[in-house]
């Protein structure tokens, strides 16, 4: 479902001596259907960036990224949106989102994107946002005054209401309290049991171990590189 | 899919001073589209030479018409181009009071533009523009009152419901959220991405606010003395620039 062949990455910093970076070389994986990989290494090593080059918001210098079909190195942006509404989920840390919005809408919005009715969205978007423990008074308001883990859970929440079959997971069970932890991890079964491709950082090593079917060290990619 | 705009070589000098030169690009139906750059980047030249408001010294602008399919709107009669701009597209200027008109009635502003493209019956149009006044978050008993009266909040998304009363399908924004503060930018903002949203809209948002475009936009195209520097994917080019002068904008953003 998600194949890299020969990927590089350089960073070149023009206004600082335009010092180039190589980051990394020939990166060549897969992950199957149903499969999930965890990517590890010390930080700074290139998890991250190698899970943003395979969403498309870090430009690849040389190699192929695909996903399900199509290779997100030479697609228009156009065919990288569609991808990312309909094919490629990103759980990140982060939640970004327009002030004002309400949590449910937050959460409902990917599902709105595929031509989901607001009402099945809606639905699902309560069931998720329950799942994750967000106490129910608080989904009429926008997650921006939220305490960090509970954007974290509304993220989660958002980045799993659309089925996608392929999705990256950027440490998602940080910072979250036992329960809310196994929540996470159950819907990361799930979607596996349903097929999707994953791919995870995962620095709690009980949680990786549970879900993750393979590890690959990035570490590994950076070695043709001069440190 | 066809693009419903393509723009081709537009290029506008100002005597010997480069306004524009040689922008390129394809947007497609419901694509938002940023333009970023400093002032005097050519940001707002492109975007009016686009929409009909200045005339380019060259290039195409190929617009996906409803009945005729992709027809040059630089080329085309000064008729033809006016109706299209009162039915498929909308401009929404950054200062409200030049899209609107002020000494008429909130009402009146958005009935306008349907009486433009031959609504007659006064009570449709009437509960029309009631009913846009509402989608724009005006309290239906301000129909009566002039924008003159309005905070600059308000006439903002005045003017944003006499542009899309006609159900355009194409919208120029210049600055839209400028000048507003920041708890009026985020409503805007959250109404514009609601109607991008729901009425399968295509927009070219032209600013110098990163925060705007990453919330509303999926393209980014950024310009620096008249040339376009860098386009692609909002997110790539905001946290993987490649260009030198892209790398210096996304740098000198303050971190809040």
């Amino acid at each position: 479902m998600i194949e890299l062949n020969n990927v590089s990455k350089t960073f070149t910093l023009h206004n600082q001596g335009s010092a180039v970076i190589e980051v990394m070389t020939n990166v060549s994986m897969s992950v199957a259907k149903g499969e999930c990989v965890a990517l590890t290494g010390a930080s700074g090593a290139g998890k991250s960036t190698l899970m943003r080059m395979i969403y498309g918001n870090y430009l690849t210098q040389s190699g192929e990224i695909i996903i399900g079909g199509t290779d997100i190195v030479q697609s228009e942006p156009r065919e990288v949106i569609t991808l990312r509404r309909e094919i490629l989920g990103y759980v990140s840390q982060f939640l970004r989102v327009v002030p004002r919005v309400s949590t449910l809408d937050v959460v409902a919005e990917p599902l709105r994107a595929v031509g989901v009715s607001a009402e099945a969205a809606q639905a699902r978007a309560e069931e998720l946002l329950a799942k994750l423990n967000i106490p129910q008074r608080l989904w009429s308001l926008s997650p921006t005054t939220f305490s960090g883990g509970e954007q974290q859970r509304v993220n989660i929440a958002r980045g799993f209401a659309h089925t996608y079959p392929a999705m990256l997971l950027d440490e998602p069970t940080a910072s979250l309290d036992a329960a809310n932890r196994e929540v996470v991890l159950s819907l990361i079964e799930d979607a596996k049991e349903r097929g999707a491709a994953i791919i995870g950082i995962f620095h709690d090593e009980a949680a990786r171990d549970s879900v993750c079917d393979r590890e690959i060290n990035v570490a590994r990619f950076a070695q043709g590189v001069a440190a | 899919m066809s693009p419903l705009l393509s723009v081709q070589n537009i290029t506008k000098y100002y005597g010997s001073h480069i306004g524009c030169k040689d922008v390129s690009f394809d947007l497609y139906p419901g694509e938002v589209m940023g333009i970023v750059g400093e002032s005097g980047s050519g940001k707002s030249t492109l975007l009016n030479c686009m929409a009909g408001h200045l005339d380019p010294d060259a290039g195409e602008v190929l617009f996906d018409t409803r009945t005729d399919g992709p027809r040059d709107t630089i080329t085309m009669s000064e008729p033809e181009r006016r109706m299209l701009s009162r039915t498929d597209w909308a401009f929404v200027h950054q200062h409200a009071r030049d899209g609107l008109r002020m000494g008429v009635s909130a009402g009146g502003n958005v009935g306008e533009r349907l009486m433009a493209v031959g609504a007659r019956n006064y009570g449709d149009i009437r509960t029309k523009a009631t009913d846009w006044l509402e989608r724009v978050e005006i309290d239906a008993d301000r129909v009566d009152d002039r924008p003159i009266t309005f905070s600059g909040g308000m006439q903002q998304r005045l003017q944003i419901a006499r542009n899309l009363v006609t159900g355009p399908r194409l919208v120029f924004m210049d600055e839209p959220t400028g000048g507003l503060d920041v708890s009026v930018q985020a409503r805007l903002l959250d109404l514009l991405r609601g109607l991008v949203r729901d009425m399968g809209l295509s927009a070219i948002i032209v600013t110098h606010d990163l925060a705007v475009v990453r919330l509303l936009a999926d393209r980014l195209m950024v310009m620096k003395d008249g040339h376009v520097v860098e386009a692609g994917l909002t997110d790539q080019v905001l946290d993987d620039p490649q260009h030198a002068y892209s790398q210096l904008l996304v740098s000198s953003v303050l971190q809040v």
